[in-house]
């Protein structure tokens, strides 16, 4: 455990100080550009922030970093040396370890055993030396604050000791750079103070940091440098302290200052009619670390935008309103009646329906022809006594593929053989279907080509002018801005705005989410009235809104 | 294999502070896992304590207990071997085939002198367990259906070796083999001699040792440890060699007890195996496990085997009804200490 | 044997060269799909010219009656593996069903055959219990049945062979219509009926839609408990069916042999009718046509005066393989 002698921070990094450095990568997925000529360099010493929004290519950088994926062009530099790590072992064994967003450790097994896995110290039979190992584990622990029974298994740890743990563990060998992927997205704030205590150890100790986050306030306090990822290009590097909060979340969304100050198109500005009741009504959403009392509200007709920072909540505000995020309070009504909680069957029956964000894992069943993806929602209401009706279904299926201009060969294609954006419109599809009053959309358009994404647009103008009741969720503020007729803006998992048709727009929007929190605890909702969840919407009982008791 | 279906959590109880429920959960989750690892010896004892008192002497003598024993050694070295596979996250469904085909292929071998009749079976039954591992682990197929494909070869081979089951070989009772079944050390007979050593060792292997420590991680996280530096593929292709070699030995020593190598025994030891792991507390999703529950778990289906004998008007199917059973009770269990452990 | 083997591997290239499947995982799935036809029909066609009186009708009966029960279990399997599950309990529920046959035959066959039907088909709502709400691994769940049920069927056989001398049973297990025997008929109407329920109902799609990906399917609303208690109900069933006319052909009920290994034929006629272990689909003529392919194999082995244990080794290479193509398209 050697360390450099501990050393003040220098903002510019002189060539002499750079661990690691990477030179025009690129890397491709079947076509998909996932990082575009990006060059990056770690100093010794020095925290780096690495941010950006979904699908900006941070993952990829880091698993290029450490040597999960190979990158299509460049090279990376290490000491001056350029380098390639085939696996994630030569990475680690040159010097480079890696702490995971999820704790990637062996829950069962002790701390100590955990912390010693491959590396165990043996006495002369080759056996493990427990007494040593357990005496080395305390006193390596005992570096980071923490005091526990090592012996103990690690599950029985709080996630944020278990965090610790990982970055002992990750640590405990001479590594002299330290990535670090959102190492604070499930900690409570008593262990993130503890987390960033541990970062600036790490720079005093002379290690290369890179801190993968979405929490501004995180960057600000603990990072030197920063760099913000967009669509696999680099939009930004440089010292923290030249940054504004405004200007880095102006970059993390994709737009200039410059742009936003000038006069906005927004397709859409119908202020909201206070005299008709909502369609939805959400109050109170609250799940222990994710989501604390979010209220949203949408009326007939209304594109409400959920806007907010990869992490913020956004996502999960859309999958608890439609029943499919464990909730520990809150209640949702459409017209008034309580929808019954945790099931996306009851929440259909109810007339709500939801594009999720991951289309991949959570949308398209990729072995099924485009035909049964579409129906698969709204099978019950396609047959008669269990049997499909395949008049109607063609009908609605045909009908809906003229509609969406869905390209495929055929009904009978199978959908993993379309373009990222043809499936959308498959699921666009399959919620059409549904006919829902209430329609939520969860970056419908990421990852899709210009001219579907323009189509998709276009479509929720129409379907909200025709009645139905939106939620947008979209990582790019341009699409959330421009298409909501009203802005609901969340951070760290609380309400901290809503604007008005009349006040939307983007800088206001970026405001919000850049406006230090006065409290780093949960913030408790704004809205007055519908903050708090009455007990007869807790009690939501089955059968209300139609739930079959099936889930 | 598993369908995984993504059903949210109930929400918790209502209590006054969550630190407190968390607490709680941790003291119960800890007495569950105490009962989990120790449940299987709490229940052996009570049960021969119960038999002791019902049947006195004809359960509760020396004899009876060495006979627990001896019946316990074969199925005991195959859930040695069955023990790192589970904990490994895997299965393996061909150690009963492999005991009968190494009964067949020692008693086979014994014509040709006693390093063949010894080292035949063994090399065999190795090979069959390495290739488990090798398309297991690098080829990436789902363990049970590799498993259970050799177990059909492996029978098949057995077969095919006493043409069709009809030759049944004879070890001569003069071959030094025949000690390894019917020999003793110290009064006590060589197969539990031998079980007891592969328990000890077992125990040493998973507890004491880098590869036991990383067996378990394997099973409780492939990732986790391929990430942390654990050769995965390695250590998951010794797993499946090593069960596939004490089967090997378990059916070496079955041949030299019974001086003859019968294609037909074996059958559903896999399933005895697999249960009595279960039983001693071991997760069927791997990850965590102890030898010592496993010798509770064989030494728990022997006793209540021996006790339904003894009864006499029970037929010994009540077994296997039995064993089911303890399975999906103990399953159960897990899977509820599972759900705590998540919250 | 040799030949054989050589001739398929010979035709599979030229039919791959034929249709331009260039890359090597197109050519796997095109045998994964297409192989087990493949496969009959040079079996067939080998058998046709080796085999003496291979073709006659009493040869042709003898096959498909012995197909049945494998084919039958295979047909709800493949329900199983469509939802990425599996349930290896059929051998037992076999059992067990046959044991209660015989036990209650004294209340009329027709009772006796609703009794082994409902007892079949507790197992599997217990399987399907555990798999459905409590999250189970198929495999662990219907491992439990495995070992249980058979023991189960013993008891209630008290382990004994029973003779079933019934005129009922004895017509359906020996019986025919228009020359066709009573059990291909009753397989038949199972294979129609899961064919139906794969194509034409909701329920069929959800089996695939879950299959296929569950926590999508989870979210489109699919009631996904529901239909794996109903997936594992119907293998159950359709097992007990199984046991049911294995019974009546042996005039029978041995629950100590009835049915051991079955889950496995079952299983290979799944995989090599090429319904893939990881789901998402379900191949039902593949699936009958995997069970042929098996049944043949071994009825061309035993003709010629090769033994049973090289059936089972084949089977053991055959079922390997096509875990490895079906592997390889997924990869």
């Amino acid at each position: 455990m050697t360390r450099l002698p501990s050393q003040e921070p220098v903002a510019g990094a002189t060539a002499a100080d750079v661990v690691l450095e990477i030179r025009d990568i690129s890397k491709r997925f079947a076509g998909v550009v996932a990082l575009d000529d990006v060059s990056l360099a770690l100093s010794s010493g020095q925290v780096h922030a690495l941010v950006g929004e979904n699908g900006a290519g941070k993952s990829t950088l880091i698993k290029v970093l450490t040597g999960v994926y190979q990158p299509d062009h460049g090279q990376i530099l290490y000491h001056g040396e350029p380098v390639t790590f085939a696996r994630p072992l030569d990475a680690q064994a040159a010097g480079i370890s890696t702490i995971y967003q999820e704790v990637n450790l062996v829950p069962l097994l002790s701390v100590a055993r955990n912390l010693f896995l491959g590396r165990e110290p043996t006495n002369r039979l080759g056996l493990i030396d427990f007494n040593r190992m357990h005496r080395e584990a305390i006193d390596l622990l005992a570096r980071y604050g923490i005091h526990v029974d090592v012996r103990r298994p690690l599950r029985e740890l709080a996630l944020g000791v278990q965090q610790m743990v990982a970055i002992a563990r990750a640590i405990s060998a001479d590594h002299r750079v330290v990535i670090m992927d959102e190492p604070s997205s499930s900690l409570e704030p008593r262990e993130v103070e503890r987390l960033l205590e541990v970062v600036d150890l790490l720079r005093r100790d002379g290690v290369a940091v890179v801190y993968v986050s979405h929490r501004l306030e995180e960057v600000f306090r603990i990072c030197d440098q920063v760099t913000v990822l967009r669509d696999g290009h680099l939009v930004h590097t440089g010292p923290v302290a030249d940054i504004s909060r405004l200007e880095l979340v102006s970059r993390m969304l994709g737009r200039d200052l410059a742009d936003v100050a000038r006069a906005q198109t927004r397709f859409r500005e119908r202020p909201a009619d206070e005299t008709t009741q909502p369609i939805l009504r959400a109050t109170g959403l609250t799940r222990r670390h994710v989501l604390h009392g979010v209220s949203v509200e949408a009326r007939a007709g209304e594109v409400v935008g959920l806007a907010g920072l990869l992490g913020s909540g956004r996502s999960e505000t859309a999958k608890a309103i439609y029943g499919a995020q464990p909730l520990d309070e809150g209640a949702v009504e459409i017209d008034g009646t309580p929808v019954r909680r945790g099931s996306p069957h009851a929440a259909i029956a109810a007339g709500i329906a939801l594009i999720p964000e991951d289309r991949k894992a959570e949308g398209i069943v990729p072995s099924l022809s485009v035909r049964d993806n579409i129906v698969l929602a709204a099978l019950p209401a396609l047959s008669r006594a269990g049997f499909v009706s395949d008049r109607q279904q063609d009908a609605v299926v045909g009908s809906l593929m003229t509609r969406l201009r869905i390209k495929a060969s055929g009904p009978d294609q199978r959908v993993s053989e379309l373009s990222g954006g043809n499936q959308q419109k498959v699921l666009l599809a399959r919620v059409l279907c549904l006919h829902p009053r209430i329609l939520i959309l969860d970056d419908p358009t990421r990852g899709i080509d210009v001219g579907a994404k323009a189509e998709i647009q276009a479509l929720i103008s129409e379907l909200a002018s025709d009645g139905m009741g939106v939620l947008l969720i979209s990582s790019e503020l341009e699409e959330v801005v421009e298409g909501s007729d009203t802005v609901v803006v969340l951070r760290d998992g609380s309400v901290v705005g809503r604007l008005a048709a009349a006040e939307v727009s983007e800088g206001a929007v970026m405001e919000m989410i850049a406006a230090a929190s006065l409290a780093s605890g949960p913030a408790s909702d704004g809205v007055p009235g519908v903050a708090a969840a009455t007990a007869e919407t807790e009690d939501a009982v089955d059968g209300s809104g139609g739930g079959h008791d099936d889930y | 294999m598993s369908t995984v279906v993504r059903v949210p959590d109930r929400p918790p109880p209502a209590m006054t502070s969550l630190d407190e429920a968390e607490r709680a959960a941790t003291r119960r989750e800890r007495l569950a896992g105490t009962l989990q690892r120790n449940g299987a010896f709490v229940v052996l004892v009570i049960v021969a304590l119960l038999a002791s008192l019902l049947f006195g002497t004809s359960f509760a003598s020396t004899d009876n207990f060495l006979n627990v024993l001896e019946a316990s050694s074969f199925l005991g070295l195959v859930a040695v071997g069955m023990t790192f596979v589970i904990i490994g996250g895997g299965i393996d469904l061909s150690v009963g085939s492999m005991l009968a085909l190494s009964a067949v292929l020692a008693a086979y071998g014994s014509q040709y002198g006693i390093v063949v009749a010894v080292a035949l079976p063994l090399a065999i039954c190795g090979l069959l367990g390495l290739l488990n591992g090798v398309l297991i682990a690098r080829a990436g197929m789902p363990p049970f259906i590799v498993t259970l494909a050799t177990l059909l070869f492996a029978r098949g081979l057995a077969f095919a070796v006493s043409n069709e089951g009809n030759k049944i070989f004879h070890i001569d009772e003069t071959l030094a083999v025949i000690w390894l079944g019917q020999g003793s050390i110290l009064g006590i007979r060589v197969p539990i001699v031998i079980a007891g050593l592969a328990f000890a060792l077992g125990w040493l292997v998973l507890t004491r040792t880098r590869y036991g420590i990383s067996v378990t991680a394997i099973g409780s996280s492939e990732d986790a440890a391929r990430l942390m530096g654990v050769p995965v593929a390695r250590f998951k292709t010794v797993m499946y060699f090593v069960s596939g070699l004490l089967a090997g030995l378990a059916g070496l020593l079955v041949a030299a007890r019974s001086s003859s190598g019968q294609s037909t025994i074996g059958t559903g030891l896999e399933l005895q195996a697999i249960a009595a792991v279960v039983i001693g507390g071991t997760l069927l999703t791997g990850g965590s496990g102890s030898i010592a529950g496993t010798l509770a778990g064989v030494l728990l289906l022997n006793v209540i085997n021996n006790v339904i004998n003894q009864v006499g008007t029970l037929s010994s199917y009540y077994q296997q009804v039995v064993s089911g059973v303890f399975l999906i009770t103990v399953v159960l269990v897990q899977r509820y200490l599972s759900r705590e452990q998540r919250l | 044997m040799r030949s054989t083997a050589a001739a398929v591997a010979m035709t599979i290239t030229e039919l791959a060269a034929r249709r331009r499947l260039h890359s090597r995982t197109e050519v796997s799935a095109w045998i994964a799909d297409n192989g087990v036809y493949l496969g009959l029909l040079l079996l067939v066609l080998v058998n046709l010219v080796l085999t003496p009186r291979f073709a006659d009708l009493d040869n042709i009966r003898l096959q498909f009656v012995q197909v049945v029960p494998v084919a039958v279990i295979a047909l709800g399997m493949a329900l199983v593996i469509g939802t990425e599950g599996i349930d290896l309990s059929v051998g037992s529920v076999m059992a067990i069903s046959s044991a209660l046959l015989a036990l209650y035959l004294g209340y009329g066959p027709l009772v006796a055959i609703a009794i082994a039907l409902a007892g079949g088909a507790l197992v599997g709502m217990v399987n399907g219990l555990l798999v459905s709400r409590f999250g189970i691994q198929p495999i662990v769940a219907t491992l439990a049945l495995l070992v249980g049920g058979r023991g189960l069927a013993l008891v209630i056989a008290q382990g004994r062979l029973t003779e079933v001398f019934d005129p009922t049973l004895g017509w359906i297990g020996s019986g025919q219509v228009l020359g066709i025997p009573i059990v291909v008929l009753v397989a038949g109407a199972v294979a129609l009926f899961v064919t139906i329920l794969v194509a034409r109902t909701t329920f069929g799609r959800y089996v695939v839609a879950i299959g296929g990906n569950p926590g999508a399917s989870f979210l489109a609303g699919v009631p996904v408990r529901r239909t794996l208690l109903s997936v594992y109900i119907l293998s159950a069933l359709f097992a007990a069916l199984a046991g049911i006319i294995q019974t009546s052909r042996l005039s029978a009920a041995d629950p100590s042999f009835v049915g051991s290994l079955i889950e496995l034929s079952a299983i290979t006629a799944v995989v090599v009718g090429g319904t893939p272990l990881t789901g998402g689909r379900v191949r039902v003529l593949g699936t009958l046509a995997g069970a042929l392919l098996m049944q043949l194999i071994s009825a061309t082995l035993i003709s010629h005066n090769l033994p049973d244990s090289s059936t089972r080794m084949v089977q053991a290479v055959i079922i390997l393989g096509a875990v490895y193509i079906q592997r390889d398209r997924s990869a």
